[in-house]
């Protein structure tokens, strides 16, 4: 099986060494957004948790921006 | 200046050293003594009160009359009209009691000849102070300022303050990391609910009182003024807090709160990073059950530096802990505490080992609350008080729940990114 | 005038919150003035007593419980104690119906499950980069569904997952198919050895339908969002998607489904397939402007890219097998959910040397603006449209007065529209256009449609297709079909 795959930075993933451990088993995902993904998710059976998400403090996009300078 | 991601990893850095020394903290009650002693500034008219800085213009009701009663008490003035009169003049220098390493539930007044609970954090060495609790009704952390509330607080001068500090020095002081571990089992929460920590303190004080103090009567008054007290606890767990965040200020960059507590008109806030800065902004009003005969209009602000008890992760921060308390949120329910307890994780950075609940399966309290989160999350800290009327003298009228003002960690949040050259 | 009455419970104890919640609701009952139920200390006999409700001559001790009522009469108190009575055998504790308590940040929702992997992404455009860069950060995957990411804010995010290993399906990511798991607008299918890359949602979706169809299966589908395959971003999501697909032996063949590529980029992906052990279908919608190496090959609709890939086209008969295409006079009006379906009947069109025109037009057709007299194309789902409005697979109501206009437009003979059902699509997109169809007057425009689903979908697709012959419709096998069957019809009523 010819799987050569050259590791220039600009074509391929760096990290591309090792085979994504995403394709390999079904998901566990954390559900962003909107709630009917999630429901869709768990009557199939699969690991997942809503968010119960709301924009960042209130909606302030300053306080969002300098909290997303000072959070890793 | 650092750029983005290192200054977040050298906050999370900061975080979780501020972390490690809250958690480590080793509060051992060692004794009770007058405040004078501890506080030697006390002596020259300084009264200590609760909550971020303020001046009697802006007091509210129980505070100044506490303060009238107080300034009687230590015979500064004649009457209560005379010591409301000077207070009004400018004749006494008021400070919060946090300044002094101390702490005090509701009025929260702290002045020289008054005895104070010691507790000393084993693990820093350093010491934090509170008044020993008055017991229930008309008392002056409830702005009480009558004949029969100093006469009590006499006693406590003259007979309690004196016989627990001999029973503390001589059975070598009571750890309190277990007791709490303890009490969190038993349906406290160490803020609204301190009834089985009361009684695990008495029965481990009892026979160090009873063999320091040699009239029966005397132990016997004692006894009964401690075993009717449910919340008589509450102190000892303010002193207990206070001597646990002590250590964590000052730890640069770090945005974990340091104190949190209210002076019936201002809530304030500090935080670890940025020193001794207040961020405050107006009391809320707590809700929840009254006694019989009062309702909400008859509510005081939120009042007491007992805040420091969430922020070591206990209170609000326990509810789960204690599903009777439940009650006072809103509806009342199990479910409802155990969702209030999920909330403050989301905005604390840790668990406390020692300190668990068992209806979570033994899941540590939160702690570490980090300003960054409750102002990206809006939940604010919950707080479980007891509510005071807001005519000074009468007392207790009711219990539930109160929110940290949002206002104080933007404040804080901002200031932040001030310091930092990031706004 | 007011009544007070007690009544004593000797050494019952009850918790003081349960105690006031209880005399709480004894207050609210009509005619009742004050209540209180307390452990008769001294201090509480005196609260009672200061608020009225100590009855004289009350015996009760500190270990006793005190029930203590003021109404307007005698009546009413009593029936007041007798209700005090019921609520103490069941202490006030609400019946825990709990409602579960969401996480409220990606982190808490990462203690939660510890093993999460992906971040689904469907906050408004605005805050999703800033979710995505967390998840990453986090060490997940992402799928953001989220659209109006900016595009720089889309090429930080791509680079930084490439960094980590990891990958960034989207931005504007509808349809992602994982391990077999459909992910938000997706169709149960089976699985099987074929894996699709895709820079649409709708693409995506009409290809492992029709590969169903055929009989094979679907190992994953991985969406890589409109822009990855511009120089700009420069395929980084679609290059890691090929490089794990590459590596995982569940796949023996690939679809690639595109708009055109930027000529570097095109190279690059080239080049991949070169160097790759497996086989590739590639489809450029209405493009046949690549040259492929011998593991590969071109197609320009998605049907014939499903047929390649299945290496079948059983079960996708062709047009003139299912239906007689009926005379038509007049123009097409295909009004369009999926944008890469309305590309494919742009497609269709250009390939019989039809001119047609798009809002959204693939090379080779107009811009259409405001032109009547034309074979016209429409996506619907165009931002222009949707700003402010659900998206037409969302809630089909929004496509209901285009089809009207379209339908009492004497120009039209014919309105082409896509039935897209599956996870995340309307419950019953059939049965609303067939409602709106009964309603319009005779005669009208022939209506084609075809269903984008399987019968394994909630919605079933057969019963789908079903509703609408019912309704008059003509349902072609694929969306490619039923432009081909509008051109048959075209191709009918022209003059012999």
């Amino acid at each position: 099986m010819r799987s050569t795959v050259v590791s220039d930075q600009n074509d391929t993933p760096a990290g591309g060494t090792i085979s994504s451990e995403l394709l390999h088993s079904p998901p566990r995902v954390v559900n962003v957004g909107l709630a009917v993904f999630a429901a869709d998710l768990d009557a199939q059976d699969v690991d997942v948790v809503h968010v119960d998400w709301r924009p960042p403090a209130g909606g302030d996009k300053d306080l969002a921006r300098l909290l997303s300078m000072l959070t890793d | 200046m650092m750029d983005s991601m290192s200054l977040a990893s050298a906050i999370r850095s900061a975080n979780s050293k501020a972390l490690e020394v809250l958690l480590q903290g080793d509060p051992v009650l060692v004794d009770v003594l007058p405040a004078e002693n501890l506080i030697p500034e006390l002596r020259e008219r300084k009264i200590l009160h609760a909550g971020p800085p303020i001046e009697w213009d802006r007091m509210c009701g129980p505070m100044r009359g506490a303060i009238a009663g107080v300034v009687v008490f230590e015979g500064w003035a004649g009457d209560l009209d005379d010591a409301a009169d000077q207070a009004s003049k400018g004749c006494f220098d008021f400070h919060p009691n946090h300044h002094f390493a101390a702490v005090g539930p509701m009025t929260g007044l702290t002045t020289c000849s008054q005895p104070l609970l010691v507790v000393e954090n084993r693990t820093t060495g350093n010491r934090a102070y509170c008044t020993v609790n008055e017991g229930l009704g008309k008392v002056m952390r409830f702005g009480g300022n009558d004949e029969s509330v100093r006469d009590r607080l006499a006693w406590i001068r003259d007979s309690l303050g004196p016989a627990l500090g001999a029973a503390l020095q001589s059975c070598g002081g009571i750890p309190l990391r277990p007791l709490v571990a303890r009490g969190l089992t038993m349906g406290d929460e160490m803020h609204q609910r301190n009834v089985a920590c009361s009684s695990l303190l008495l029965r481990e004080l009892a026979p160090a009182l009873a063999s320091a103090v040699a009239d029966h009567s005397d132990l016997s008054e004692m006894l009964a003024f401690m075993g009717s007290n449910d919340q008589f606890f509450l102190n000892i767990a303010m002193a207990m807090g206070k001597s646990i965040m002590d250590p964590v200020r000052d730890i640069e960059l770090s945005t974990v709160v340091t104190a949190m507590t209210r002076n019936g008109t201002d809530f304030g806030i500090r935080v670890s990073g940025l020193g001794d800065e207040w961020f405050t902004a107006p009391v809320e009003m707590p809700a929840g059950l009254y006694f019989p005969g009062f309702s909400a209009v008859d509510a005081n602000p939120d009042m007491g530096d007992s805040t420091i008890v969430e922020t070591i992760g206990l209170g609000g921060f326990a509810m789960a802990a204690a599903p009777a308390v439940a009650g006072f949120v809103g509806a009342g329910s199990v479910a409802e505490a155990a969702g209030i307890t999920a909330r403050m994780r989301e905005i604390t950075l840790g668990e406390h080992s020692e300190w668990t609940i068992v209806n979570e399966n033994y899941r540590g309290v939160a702690t570490g609350i980090d300003i960054r989160l409750v102002v990206e999350t809006g939940i604010v800290p919950t707080i479980n008080t007891g509510i005071a009327h807001r005519q000074p003298g009468i007392g207790q009228v009711g219990a539930g729940v109160v929110k940290a003002p949002l206002a104080c960690f933007e404040k804080a949040l901002r200031a932040l990114g001030e310091r930092l050259g990031l706004s | 005038m007011s009544v007070t009455v007690n009544t004593v419970r000797a050494g019952v104890f009850l918790d003081s919150v349960v105690l006031m919640q209880i005399s709480r609701k004894l207050t609210a009952i009509q005619g009742v003035e004050d209540a209180a139920l307390m452990m008769a200390t001294p201090a509480n006999r005196d609260i009672l007593s200061d608020a009225g409700l100590l009855e004289e001559g009350t015996m009760a001790g500190p270990g006793d419980l005190l029930v203590a009522v003021r109404a307007q009469d005698r009546a009413i108190a009593d029936s007041t104690l007798q209700r005090a009575a019921e609520l103490m055998e069941r202490p006030a504790q609400r019946n825990d119906g709990a409602q579960e308590l969401h996480p409220l940040t990606l982190r808490s929702a990462c203690r939660q499950l510890p093993t999460a992997n992906l971040a689904l992404i469907s906050v408004p455009g605005d805050y999703a980069g800033a979710e995505a860069r967390k998840a990453l950060r986090a060490g997940l995957n992402v799928m953001i569904f989220s659209d109006n990411v900016p595009l720089a804010e889309e090429i930080s995010l791509k680079r930084e997952a490439r960094d980590l290993g990891l990958v960034v399906m989207g931005p504007d990511c509808g349809t992602a198919i994982i391990d077999g798991v459909p992910l938000a607008f997706a169709n149960v299918v089976p699985r099987g050895d074929i894996a699709i890359v895709g820079a649409s949602g709708t693409g995506i979706q009409e290809v492992s339908c029709l590969i169903a169809r055929a009989g094979k299966g679907i190992s994953h589908a991985i969406g890589v969002g409109g822009r990855d395959l511009t120089e700009a971003v420069g395929a980084i999501s679609t290059l890691t998607a090929l490089d794990w697909l590459e590596r995982d032996a569940a796949t023996h063949h690939i679809v690639l489904i595109s708009k055109p590529p930027a000529p570097g980029v095109a190279d690059r992906i080239v080049q991949f397939i070169r160097r790759s052990s497996k086989s590739y279908t590639v489809c450029l919608v209405g493009s046949d402007d690549l040259v492929l190496p011998d593991n590969a090959k071109l197609t320009t609709t998605l049907k014939d890219a499903a047929v390649a890939a299945a290496n079948s086209s059983k079960g996708l008969a062709a047009v003139s097998a299912v239906q007689r295409a009926p005379a038509v006079s007049g123009y097409v009006r295909g009004l369009y959910s999926g944008g890469t379906l309305a590309a494919e009947a742009q497609a269709v069109f250009l390939s019989h040397r039809q001119p047609v025109l798009s809002n959204a037009p693939i090379p080779g057709a107009g811009l259409f603006t405001s032109q009547r007299t034309n074979h016209i194309m429409i996506d619907l789902g165009d931002d222009r449209f949707t700003r402010g409005r659900p998206h037409p697979m969302i809630d089909p109501a929004v496509r209901d007065e285009p089809i009207l206009a379209a339908l009492s437009d004497p120009d039209v003979g014919a309105v082409l529209l896509d039935v897209v059902i599956g996870f995340g699509a309307h419950p019953d997109p059939a049965g609303h256009l067939a409602g709106l169809l009964e309603r319009q007057s005779r005669p009208c425009p022939v209506v084609i449609a075809s269903v984008t689903g399987t019968d394994e979908d909630p919605q079933v697709r057969a019963r789908q297709v079903s509703v609408l012959e019912q309704a008059g419709v003509m349902v072609a096998p694929s969306n490619a079909d039923a432009a081909e069957l509008a051109l048959a019809c075209l191709n009918t009523g022209k003059d012999p």
